[in-house]
Order: structure tokens, then sequence, then C-alpha cells
């Protein structure tokens, strides 16, 4: 009986071991997941962009892909921003990041976003992003996760790893986060329509940009 | 007892392998070591990977933890006579072998997608359950009957 549970032990052993060194060798977070970079270059990136060229208003948001109400202006009023102005040709969206110091992942999910986005799936990989924002709660490093949400938005996922682990994208985010400093971003969501900026006493809504575009519209210069 | 003790083996190699999926869920380590077919990432990220507000291995670590548990008491010495116990384990097994039928079902037909450490957590409790149903038709033999005739000689 002794004999069995000697067995019964060193088999747990070498099954913890096993556990732990497939935990350790699975991954971690890569060169993206480091701060903000030491040099800026500007790469002539202007933010990924959602709806036609020739619509009349542009929105310009500035995004923390770890905050709260980001995840909430993207899950809620995105779906119906979309469906009543962007897919109408009325309005165009653009997101540019500005991941903010107190959030440890943000500039790490932003990276995530633009590696998906090199290869033409960063609108899924933010709807992903922003549908399991657990992440954002837990703390725990979300290397793993994110490499699952890329995969699920139909990303490569050999060549995710090797941009994220190049950390490819630092410059560029680090890069969008001082223009945003520059237009006095002083929060998240920040959204600007046709450069200038706008100011909401709560978090806005679908009306709000629907109001908005309208106004836009109706006092814009007529063409003779 | 060979079949309680086998249960007992068997259970700690799934409660292992469901504390890795289980740990991977909750974001320790990397991506998850699944081979090339990357079924596990399909599995672990569709809306099947929470029940109940919980990682599905959660309830494999809970599952399997049970099972070991009930056949280590079950192998104490004044536990191996009593036929309860068998029926203990073959109960607990029965219930995670059909869960683990129902999350089967959902990788083969639903979510379209193997995923290897499930198939491998499946192949376990299937032979829990098949050891258990064993032990239930095979009762335990206790190791310290020579202690019997001992005891009553002395009292004669």
């Amino acid at each position: 009986m002794n004999r069995f549970y000697v067995m019964v032990a060193v088999l747990a052993l070498v099954l913890g071991i096993g556990v732990f060194a497939l935990l350790r060798t699975g991954g971690g977070a890569s060169a993206a997941a480091a701060g903000a970079p030491p040099t800026v270059v500007d790469d002539g990136f202007r933010g990924n962009t959602l709806g036609q060229e020739t619509a009349p208003v542009e929105i310009t948001e500035y995004v923390d892909f770890e905050c709260p109400v980001c995840a909430s202006f993207a899950t809620i009023q995105m779906p119906t921003i979309k469906e009543q102005l962007i897919n109408t040709g009325r309005v165009r969206w653009r997101f540019r990041d500005y991941p903010l110091p107190i959030h440890k992942y943000s500039r790490f999910a932003a990276h995530a976003a633009q590696c998906a986005g090199a290869q033409g799936h960063y609108f899924e990989m933010q709807d992903q992003l922003f549908a399991h924002h657990q992440w954002a709660q837990t703390g725990k490093d979300p290397s793993n996760l994110f490499r699952d949400l890329a995969k699920a938005s139909g990303v490569d996922v050999q060549a995710y790893d090797a941009c994220m682990e190049a950390g490819r994208y630092a410059q560029r985010i680090e890069f969008s986060r001082q223009e945003g400093d520059k237009l006095l971003v002083d929060g998240t969501p920040t959204f600007y329509a046709n450069g200038k900026k706008l100011e909401f006493r709560r978090l806005p809504g679908s009306d709000d940009f629907k109001a908005l575009a309208d106004s836009i519209v109706a006092h814009r210069p007529q063409r003779r | 007892m060979r079949y309680r003790q086998a249960i007992a083996l068997l259970a700690l190699v799934g409660l292992f392998v469901a504390l890795y999926l289980w740990l991977h869920a909750l974001g320790f380590g990397g991506a998850i070591k699944c081979g090339a077919s990357g079924g596990c990432e399909t599995v672990q990220t569709s809306q099947w990977a929470v029940f109940l507000g919980m990682p599905v291995a959660f309830y494999g670590v809970v599952g399997y933890l049970a099972i070991l548990v009930a056949a280590i008491v079950a192998l104490r010495p004044a536990a191996l006579s009593q036929p309860r116990w068998s029926k203990w384990l073959v109960l607990l097994a029965t219930v995670g072998f059909g869960f683990t039928l129902y999350l089967t079902y959902l990788e083969l037909f639903v979510i379209h997608a193997i995923c290897r450490w499930c198939i491998g957590s499946a192949v376990i409790i299937t032979a829990i359950w098949i050891v258990s149903l064993l032990s239930l038709k095979s009762p335990a033999i206790r190791t310290d009957h020579a202690t019997l005739p001992l005891q009553q000689g002395r009292q004669a």
C-alpha cells in the first residue's frame, strides 16, 4: 500500500513539473508588451478607417483597448453607428491609439490589433479584444489570449507571433499617442469631428453622433 | 483494491490535464501546446469554453479532484470492504463521463474542431468510468482479513 502512495506522489511531482514546463515554454509577453519605445518614427500611418473616403464627416477616435468605457462604446454604440452612419456613407471613422500609462496591457493590445491589421484583420481583432474584455480585469498576462483572439480573427498566427515578438508597431503606437497629446486628448475615448475636438458631458451614444452628422451636413457649404 | 488504485492514478493524470487547460484559460503561460491543427484555440475561444461563468476546464479540475479524493478515501483499509465507495466512484465517473460526452458532441458537431487535450481528458474519464464499473462488479477485498481469526482466537 505504501508503495502505491509513493507512486502517486512521484506521478504528481512529474505531472506538476510537466504542467509548469508547458506553461513556461508557452510564450509570454513579447517585445510588443514593453513600454514606449526609446525613439519614435512617423511611418505615415494615420489610423485604421471605416467608411467611405467621400463621407462628409470624419470622426477620429483616440482609443485605449484596456479602457472599459472604450469597450462599452465599441460593443454597445458602434454597431448602431456602423449601421446608420458609416455604412450609409455619412460618416467615416478613424481609430487612433492612445494607450493610457495607467493600463498595463493597453499598449500590448494596441500592438496585437496592429499586427492583425498588417494582415488585413484590424477590425476583426478590435472586435475580439473588446468583446472578450475580461482580460482587462484579470491583470494576468494576456499574450496567450490575444494569440487565440488573433487566430479567431482569421490571422495567420505565425506571422502574428513574429510581429508581436519584434514589437514591429511599437513606434507607430507611440507616435499616435504623442499626436494625441498634441491634440489635447485628456482621456479615452476622445473624439474629433473633422479635426475639431468634441466635448461630451457623458459617454456619447449613437444618437449624439447622428445629430452631429446631421448638423455638419446641414451646415456645410453648398456647391454651386 | 487494484481498481481503486487505477482510478486514483487515472484521476491524478486527468487532474493535471484539466489544471493545465484551466491555467491556460486564466491567462497563465503562453500559447496552448496543441500541435499544428490549432483546434485547441478554436475550442478554447468558442462560446462553449465557458460554462455557468467558469472555464470548462475548471469543472474538469473539480471533477478529477473529487474522483481522486474519493478513490484515496476508498483505499483506506476500513473502506476496502465497503461497496458503497465503489458506488460513489461510479456516480462521480458517470457524471464526468456524461459531461465529456456533451463536450465531445460540441467539438465534433457544433464547433467542428478537435482539441487534443480534450481528447486526452475524454480518454481518461472513459477509462475511469469503465474501471469504476468493473470495481462495482468485483468488490474490493479486505487486506486485513488475516487479523480477524486472530482476534476471534484471543476472545476464545
